[in-house]
């Protein structure tokens, strides 16, 4: 399995375990986007930490998918990029503006739960 | 195109066998005039104000060495000696800061005293005097050229030496509170610099589970686009691991230096000094400072 999705509460825990091709990352975010909704779930982590390499399409879906979720009502946050992954990423320009990112599931979930408690039009990204 | 190692000064070879015969008859001559030339020289070089970091008997001493080395590379045409005592004589007299010019401003001028000197012995027979010098000047034009690209070589030695010294002394990634990290940045941050200065900076992130850091760059000398280019992609590479960076110690002449180049730092939180840096972190994280009544209150 390449990428498991977890309901934990109200929160949607998607861990991704090995590099996804084209294809499969278009099918996750279909699936996740389609579980939100099935899971009336209010935040989204996905878990990228077994990822060490990402490409321009991968980050762009995976941007595309925060904002296709907030407009399901959930929030998301994406953990566990790798040092060498944020590196490249920002060295070709690649950026998650507008995108909530934490350390690990542990902080991602914390701020998932800072996330909802506020008031909705006040959450930015930090 | 050819290949050759770093040490070895292509070798410029002109000149007619037959002239090269000259060239003992030469050896023979400077060899006799030695004191005189040697002398005269030295003080050309006082004169002309070169090596004005040595002293005079320091310049005497590199005079006699000098002028023998070239005589023998005359002589013999092997540059070894006259390369190793040149590299040598750098080693030396770089820290003392002997520029370019003035080395080869004092080979030149060597060149120049022994060259008279041959119009002297020779300008009653103007046909030999040309088959003298054209056996002279490439011998001298090379002797040139290997103190002048000795010098040189060993310049970039020592400048090579020291940008690995300063490589060495990498950033420090220190902790001053729970989740928060200090990472002072000192000297030119050139490109490698700066991709060093950012893999220490996200492994540090992973490392001590980071939430918030605080990079001080009081001690960058100099801020132009690509360093503020480099510090943005440090700011959000560390975002996307989760933390957020706060940037201290921009002077006044690097704030106006980038606004007037243009550079967009509006994304970046900026607190004027590391002290501001540090307490804004810690209100990121809810901490809160309070001085204790009981101490600090030993007035008199």
């Amino acid at each position: 399995m390449l990428v498991s999705i977890l309901r934990q509460g109200s929160y949607l825990i998607a861990s991704i375990h090995e590099a996804l091709n084209d294809r499969e990352i278009v099918q996750f975010q279909r699936d996740l986007v389609e579980q939100i909704g099935t899971h009336r779930a209010r935040g989204v982590i996905i878990d990228v930490a077994a990822l060490d390499v990402m490409d321009s399409f991968g980050s762009r879906t995976l941007l595309n998918l925060a904002h296709a979720a907030r407009l399901r009502g959930a929030e998301t946050v994406i953990v566990g990029i790798q040092p060498t992954v944020a590196f490249a990423m920002v060295r070709l320009g690649m950026g998650l503006d507008n995108v909530h990112t934490a350390l690990d599931l542990e902080e991602g979930l914390e701020c998932l739960q800072r996330l909802l408690q506020e008031p909705r039009d006040h959450q930015s990204p930090r | 195109m050819e290949t050759r190692s770093p040490d070895e000064v292509p070798v410029v070879q002109e000149g007619r066998e037959e002239d090269l015969e000259l060239l003992p008859e030469l050896v023979t001559h400077l060899r006799d005039r030695r004191t005189e030339l040697r002398e005269q020289w030295a003080n050309r070089i006082t004169n002309a104000h070169l090596l004005s970091a040595m002293t005079d008997e320091e310049i005497f001493s590199m005079a006699t060495s000098v002028y023998d080395n070239y005589v023998e590379v005359l002589e013999t045409g092997s540059v070894e000696a006259l390369q190793a005592y040149a590299r040598d004589l750098s080693e030396r007299i770089i820290p003392r800061g002997v520029e370019t010019y003035e080395v080869v401003g004092i080979v030149l001028l060597l060149r120049d005293v022994l060259a008279r000197s041959l119009f002297e012995k020779y300008q009653k027979d103007f046909e030999l005097l040309n088959r003298v010098l054209d056996a002279y000047e490439p011998a001298a034009n090379r002797i040139a050229n290997t103190v002048a690209v000795s010098f040189v070589q060993e310049r970039e030695r020592i400048i090579r030496q020291q940008q690995d010294a300063i490589r060495e002394l990498s950033t420090p990634v220190l902790q001053v509170r729970e989740r928060i990290l200090i990472l002072p940045i000192i000297g030119v941050l050139d490109e490698q610099r700066a991709n060093q200065f950012t893999e220490q900076l996200l492994a540090g992130i992973r490392n001590n589970r980071a939430k918030v850091v605080v990079i001080d760059i009081t001690g960058v000398p100099d801020v132009d686009s690509e360093v503020a280019n480099h510090l943005v992609q440090a700011v959000d590479a560390s975002r996307l691991m989760g933390a957020s960076v706060i940037l201290t110690g921009l002077s006044p002449e690097i704030a106006q230096t980038l606004v007037t180049i243009g550079v967009d730092l509006g994304k970046m939180n900026t607190v004027g000094d590391l002290q501001g840096g540090v307490e804004e972190a810690e209100r990121l994280l809810g901490f809160q400072v309070t001085k204790s009544d009981t101490v600090g209150n030993h007035q008199h």
